[in-house]
């Protein structure tokens, strides 16, 4: 996350600032009047001082020490409109490549996806399967996000357009416009697709230094960000369209230490994990990759390379995984 | 009607008037307003925490709501069944069976329209259906011919009563003074002259033709909420047909069990008689057999092949889990009914009563199967959620809510009946006429 430093405004990265950011509020603090000389910048009206100092790093390279009360919020970005988030990204094929050779069920995508979204534990938009397809087949881990197909079922039955494909291939939920019949989650058939069944958590985590219901009418809603969740609506994962615009990589694929997620647009051909970069039509070529489920037409944009010349035993994640789903290896 | 012959005019008018609740009709009318306000409750509660007061979850996102709704769907189409197609037929013996039948597609059609607000997760934003509609859903087109099949059962109801409101009218030491002043707005205009009478009979005629259509549509639709959908079970041609034979069934069921009670309630034993019992026992027959024919190809014909998707829902279906519910609603909704109304002592009143309630018992349970087993059988498998997850039992606020809805559909039935006539006096004067001609 980029910050914008100029000579009244100062960085702070700590973790309330971390959680500040991720609750949704993008905000970056702007420190007023840092310096012991009076500046033109200092408001009319005298703050009251609260005695709690915060450490900043000048532009010059020095920490200063500044009152808490001299930190204010500005939105670092401006919001996009609801035609904006529906059109989405010009020229723009977003496409996955998830390489099952290299997962070992760590499920570093799993947190720092829940993490980003505010995503109630349990209803992962990102689940690491164990899949076994038969008999006597190698079993293997298969992380599975939204396809954002490019024909979504999902969307095909949505009645109120709240579910919808952009031109850059991403499916987004509108959650300011979902009615919550849930006929998406039964179309899908990757059941990827979680319902807010009570209150999203993002009232729990919230930045101390606000009062709630403050943080709660400030937060703006974004399909882009799926944030603030909205009781009573679908969600699911979103490609993380906001991270994407700031030129930075999906959580999930920055977050996997093993770099199974690359992520790419299809009209430039390349994906990267972060690490490494492939030719998006080589990579498929020389390694089979395959979509989930081709037969039924849903044409994804993730895919899939198989589980060959593994980096990991299969064995190795069973320690991860939910003592449930050990009864219920797959299918 | 042999023998309602004697019967004067005075005595049918009498008859047919509606009656005061007695101390039963107090106690039956009350257990099912506490039903209703018990669902009420539940619904306040699902209103302030959300559908998380429901078991419903990620993998069964649809639970008993949506199957009380399919089967409330199934229930009204009685209403096209008995009035139109007996009508276009010329069945006879229609008379003191077509009023009794509306009445219950009314009210069955009201609810499923309720219970399908209930299921909503914002039910306030109802109206982006209309704002923000999209015409590819079928959802859209479930609104669509639900509302349509509403306003024409709901029209084809009132005109079919205009004619007996007048009746009413004129006896006037029945009824009670604040009705009278609605039967007054209802029906004042009715002069009972023969051209009123020719376009009424055509506006009923009309009515018939075009309610035919949209009955099958409204459960085809809703069959289609299913079959458009990629899932074991629900992912199948027959499903249209399927829906609407099991309707069919369900509907006649159904009448026969308000037929019994209205006949024990109001003494109406001259006008149901047993030989309504015994052709309505016929119809049952024929129409259990055609939606065990639907079964068949349903669950058989996926049975042989075993497709891997399909397998494990079917075997969870023929001796899993659900194996007792499935052979319950298989053999008392379908196999036992055929058996017992194939012989004529079988379709005498109470048995038939009886078979009745085996059929629309059943059938709730059938609705039931069609939709929780399924979506506990995803194609990718269920993984990564809380063990609760992986079961679906309703919760007690389902369980009211549905109660109360079913207690809600029987009250409205009690209240028309309450204050109109469940069998058309007018047409039961008709009938009598030509039959002394």
């Amino acid at each position: 996350m980029s910050c914008k430093c100029n000579k009244e405004e100062g960085c702070q990265n700590n973790n309330s600032r971390r959680e500040f950011l991720l609750s949704g509020l993008a905000a970056t603090m702007v420190a007023v009047g840092c310096s012991d000389k009076t500046s033109p910048f200092i408001p009319e009206e005298t703050i009251a001082l609260t005695g709690e100092k915060v450490k900043l790093l000048s532009v010059d390279g020095e920490v200063i020490e500044i009152d808490k009360a001299y930190l204010k919020p500005v939105p670092d970005i401006t919001h996009l409109t609801n035609k904006q988030e529906r059109e989405g990204m010009a020229g723009k094929k977003f496409v996955m490549v998830i390489d099952l050779s290299r997962c070992k069920n760590l499920k570093k995508c799993q947190s720092a996806c829940n993490h980003a979204h505010q995503v109630h534990p349990g209803q992962n938009w990102v689940k690491v399967l164990s899949m076994d397809d038969a008999d006597h087949s190698a079993p293997y881990w298969q992380p599975t996000t939204c396809m954002h197909c490019d024909e979504p079922p999902c969307v095909k039955v949505c009645p109120v357009d709240a579910t919808f494909k952009r031109q850059d291939g991403i499916v987004l939920i509108d959650s300011n416009r979902c009615i919550g019949c849930r006929f998406c989650m039964a179309a899908c058939p990757y059941t990827t697709r979680v319902f807010n069944w009570e209150d999203p958590i993002q009232a729990v985590v919230t930045d101390n230094s606000m009062p709630q219901e403050n943080m709660d009418s400030k937060q703006h809603y974004s399909c882009e960000t799926s944030l603030p969740q909205k009781k009573g609506t679908v969600g699911k994962c979103d490609f993380c369209p906001d991270m994407i615009r700031k030129g930075e990589l999906p959580h999930c694929v920055s977050a996997c230490p093993n770099g199974v997620f690359m992520f790419g647009d299809m009209n430039e051909d390349a994906v990267t994990n972060g690490a490494e970069t492939y030719r998006f039509s080589d990579l498929i070529k020389d390694k089979a990759g395959y979509r989930l489920m081709e037969d039924l037409g849903t044409k994804p944009s993730v895919y899939y390379l198989p589980p060959v010349n593994r980096s990991f035993p299969f064995e190795s994640g069973l320690e991860n995984q939910l003592p449930a789903d050990q009864m219920n290896h797959s299918k | 009607m042999e023998k309602s012959n004697q019967l004067s005019e005075e005595q049918i008018i009498q008859d047919l008037l509606p009656q005061k609740f007695g101390r039963r009709g107090m106690i039956w009318t009350a257990i099912l307003i506490l039903f209703c306000l018990v669902g009420a409750y539940a619904y306040y509660r699902q209103l302030r925490y959300g559908l998380v007061v429901t078991h419903m979850r990620d993998y069964v996102s649809w639970g008993i709501y949506i199957s009380n709704f399919v089967f409330f769907v199934a229930i009204s189409l009685v209403g096209s069944l008995i009035t139109a197609i007996f009508r276009l037929a010329k069945v006879p013996w229609r008379t003191p069976l077509t009023r009794i039948s509306e009445m219950i597609a009314i009210s069955a059609i009201t609810f499923a329209a309720l219970i399908i607000i209930v299921d909503m997760g914002r039910p306030e934003r109802l109206l982006n259906l209309f704002t923000h509609g999209r015409i590819q859903s079928p959802i859209l087109w479930d609104v669509i011919v639900i509302s349509t099949y509403f306003c024409i059962s709901l029209f084809l109801l009132y005109v079919t009563l205009i004619p007996d409101i007048k009746i009413m009218m004129n006896v006037k030491d029945k009824i009670t003074k604040p009705f009278h002043k609605i039967y007054r707005w209802l029906a004042s205009f009715w002069k009972d002259q023969s051209d009123q009478e020719k376009i009424r009979d055509r506006i009923i005629t009309i009515l018939c033709i075009t309610i035919i259509p949209v009955a099958f549509c409204i459960h085809t639709v809703t069959s289609w909420l299913f079959a458009t959908t990629y899932r074991p079970g629900w992912d199948s041609t027959n499903f249209g047909a399927y829906f609407v034979s099991g309707a069919f069934l369900v509907g006649a069921g159904g009448v026969v069990v308000a037929m019994y009670a209205f006949r024990r309630a109001y003494k109406l034993e001259r006008y149901i008689t047993d030989m309504h019992f015994d052709k309505m026992g016929r119809m049952l027959v024929l129409l259990s057999l055609l939606y065990l024919y639907f079964n068949v190809n349903e669950y058989l014909i996926p049975a042989f092949k075993m497709k891997k998707s399909e397998a494990s829902h079917l075997t969870q279906l023929f001796s899993g889990e659900y194996a007792p519910m499935f052979w319950f609603a298989i053999l008392v909704g379908m196999i036992i009914p055929i058996f017992v109304l194939l012989f004529k002592k079988g379709r005498k009143p109470l048995p038939m009563f009886i078979v009745g309630i085996m059929v629309v018992v059943g059938a709730w349970f059938k609705r039931y199967l069609i939709v929780t087993p399924t979506l506990l059988h995803p194609l990718l498998p269920m993984q990564e959620v809380p063990e609760s997850y992986h079961i679906y039992f309703p919760s007690w606020e389902e369980w009211s809510i549905s109660l109360g809805s079913l207690a809600g559909a029987l009250l409205i039935i009690t209240i028309l009946a309450r204050y109109f006539p469940v069998i058309s006096i007018f047409k039961t004067l008709e009938d009598e006429k030509e039959k002394s001609a």
